[in-house]
């Protein structure tokens, strides 16, 4: 067990695992997420109350959910980083926060298409889309945080406070604003309560949920793999990897 | 020369940072003139009709109030790391969780607390309802603090900073919003004629979490800024 | 990090410390044991990270660092900003130092302030004080405290010659009390005392 946690603060080993494990993760990756798609907008019924604009939940709903798991992973590389004072830590969290903004983004984009159908309007002050909203800005907030600093080892070490910080802060914060908008809003609007959701829609979206989630990994090793040998550059392993590349 | 005890330390912390405070009465008085002067751009850009006004006043206060806080959040820290206090405090003998409590509780007395105490003026001058006016202090008062306490966070993770200022906006305004829904809350249940005991207790309740929790964060973030 | 099992005279201990800045390598491999009575200077140029390496040895920099740091007794620390509120008077400075070692008594205070010339100006506020002088409310602290282990970093820096003389007087004091005393400094320092080098371009103590 220890001598597993080791290995993974090594750069080459980490690199050479991501490299095994992406050579299949992506291409089942994609066909999962071309699979869940074709699923999900061809044959699955229309909803009996919004026809087919529902369908856009098989991509909006899949972000919303990988983009908070990522939060939560982030807090946990940089837990793990504060602690134990894990190099590959760091790079895993300054990974995550890009990701985990672009979903954020896809998720607030594809709920306001969405709105546009459905309520007749862009924009709309509802519970979910505010989180989303404010999710998208904690993540903004610890890409701020890490560019600011100079030195990317207090970067990191920065950041990390801050997403543990906004661990606890998220559920608090989910929890006023789903209690802010019942005050404010009647609850007609409200819909798509997940319990209610028909078996042959919810299995495609749990299909597109587990590829969202791959296709994390797949983004989160891939920018890790970058931030390896751009700080590894100079050593050994990277040189002979280059000529290694350079020669074949 | 005896031992100090960690009781003596943060009260001599607390009257240190309460006299520096004190040596500047027109820093002081400036978040209330910036309170002032942005409830007076309501008006102004709302429109000057009594019932709009008086509608908006509890969002309005709230708001504000939080920004002043913002604005005064950034310098908690920043002198000290200037003239080298902070290095000193750092490898005080001394908890350091403790220290920067001391730190955030003398800012909020400077800010949140006399803001708290000067908010019926504002209210007033906006056409709040005088029912609401005891629901505004006391959820400024509750409301101020936690604010303090989660505004020292950003305030010592971007103390090391050359440009935190804007920064640290974008860091704890999120944290902020819970404050803000039930600070503006309990004075719209005021003004509606519902209780309002529910929402100072959440308050309190995030008053409570934020006691324990933040100054740790605030004591890891001043430990990564004065690492340069 | 006070560790009781070690031997009483070692006060600190540093194993392998190296540093990188800027993917560029300041020092490594430096070993150091600083026992009790011991006067070590460390030595550089410009930019060899002296600094730095006292930073660490007091704690300050935690991260980025290799090697490990050891430190068994209370240590002052004295860096290049003075730690003096300009709104404080030099007393108020002293008596509610952030440092937090110790409550000082009035007289002791006092005392310390009259040991480094500032007699008379106890009460003024101290940004009426030149630069000079706040250093010297600064190194007051070296009057008053009880820390068997100085770091001093460049603490000859906007002293005048007789606050270098007094300082050097007050350093071999410490040291003949079996205090330990590790500084930078560009000037030669002139305590009748032996004097350690720390070299950190190679890593030796001579």
């Amino acid at each position: 067990m220890w001598t597993l946690f080791h290995k993974f603060g090594s750069p080459p080993w980490l690199y050479r695992l991501s490299g095994a494990i992406l050579r299949w993760l992506l291409p089942i990756t994609l066909l999962a997420l071309v699979a869940g798609a074709v699923w999900g907008l061809l044959f699955t019924p229309p909803d009996f109350r919004q026809g087919n604009s529902y369908r856009i939940i098989y991509i909006h709903v899949p972000a919303a959910v990988v983009a908070l798991a990522g939060y939560y992973v982030m807090a946990i590389a940089g837990a793990v980083s504060l602690i134990w004072r894990m190099k590959m830590a760091d790079i895993a969290m300054r990974a995550c926060a890009p990701i985990g903004a672009a979903l954020t983004f896809v998720a607030l984009v594809t709920g306001s298409i969405w709105g546009k159908p459905t309520w007749g309007t862009w924009w709309v002050w509802d519970a979910r889309i505010t989180s989303m909203l404010i999710l998208f800005f904690l993540y903004l907030g610890v890409v701020a945080l890490y560019e600011a600093y100079e030195n990317k080892a207090l970067a990191a070490k920065a950041c990390a406070v801050l997403s543990l910080v906004g661990t606890v802060n998220i559920p608090i914060i989910y929890k006023s604003v789903d209690w802010w908008y019942s005050l404010h809003q009647p609850a007609s609007i409200k819909f798509t309560g997940g319990s209610t959701i028909d078996p042959s829609m919810l299995y495609p979206l749990l299909f597109m949920i587990s590829a969202f989630y791959c296709l994390f990994v797949c983004a989160l090793l891939l920018n890790m793999r970058v931030e390896i040998l751009e700080r590894e550059q100079r050593t050994a392993w990277v040189r002979a990897l280059a000529t290694e590349r350079g020669g074949s | 020369m005896k031992p100090a005890s960690t009781a003596a330390f943060c009260f001599r912390l607390l009257r240190r940072q309460l006299v520096l405070g004190l040596r500047r009465p027109v820093e002081l008085g400036n978040p209330l003139l910036f309170f002032a002067m942005v409830v007076a751009l309501f008006p102004l850009g709302l429109g000057p009709a009594p019932d709009t006004l008086a509608s908006f006043a509890p969002g309005i206060l709230w708001i504000v109030a939080l920004l002043s806080n913002l604005l005064t959040s950034d310098a908690v820290f920043r002198s000290d790391l200037e003239d080298g206090s902070l290095e000193q405090l750092l490898l005080a003998p001394q908890p350091l969780y403790l220290a920067a409590l001391s730190y955030v509780f003398a800012q909020w007395l400077l800010t949140g607390f006399l803001l708290g105490l000067a908010s019926p003026v504002f209210a007033l001058m906006l056409g709040l309802a005088p029912a609401a006016i005891p629901a505004l202090a006391a959820s400024l008062l509750l409301g101020t603090a936690v604010l303090s306490l989660v505004g020292g966070i950003g305030a010592a993770l971007t103390v090391g900073l050359k440009r935190g200022g804007m920064l640290i906006s974008l860091l704890i305004l999120p944290f902020y919003m819970p404050v803000l829904i039930f600070g503006s809350g309990a004075v719209q249940a005021a003004l509606n004629g519902n209780p309002t005991g529910p929402f100072l207790a959440i308050l309190a309740a995030f008053l409570c979490l934020s006691i324990a929790l933040a100054p740790m964060a605030i004591a890891a973030g001043l430990r990564i800024s004065i690492d340069t | 990090m006070v560790n009781d099992s070690a031997p009483v005279a070692v006060v600190l201990s540093a194993s392998e410390l190296g540093l990188e800045r800027g993917g560029r390598e300041l020092f490594s491999g430096i070993n150091l044991q600083l026992t009790r009575g011991q006067l070590v200077q460390i030595e550089g140029p410009n930019g060899a990270g002296k600094t730095s390496l006292l930073r660490i040895l007091a704690g300050l920099s935690r991260y980025g660092f290799t090697g490990q740091v050891e430190r068994h007794v209370p240590q002052l620390f004295l860096g290049h900003q003075s730690a003096v509120k300009g709104l404080l008077t030099p007393r108020e400075n002293l008596a509610w130092h952030v440092a937090g070692e110790s409550s000082f008594t009035a007289a002791a205070i006092d005392a310390a302030l009259a040991a480094v010339e500032l007699y008379g100006y106890e009460d003024v506020p101290s940004h009426a004080l030149s630069a000079g002088q706040h250093r010297r409310v600064n190194l007051a602290r070296l009057y008053l405290s009880q820390a068997p282990l100085w770091l001093l970093d460049e603490p000859f820096t906007a002293i005048d010659r007789g606050g270098v003389v007094a300082l050097e007087a007050r350093m071999l004091a410490h040291l003949e009390q079996g205090g330990t005393v590790l500084l930078t400094s560009h000037q030669p320092v002139a305590v009748a005392y032996p004097l350690l080098r720390l070299d950190l371009t190679t890593g030796q103590l001579q």
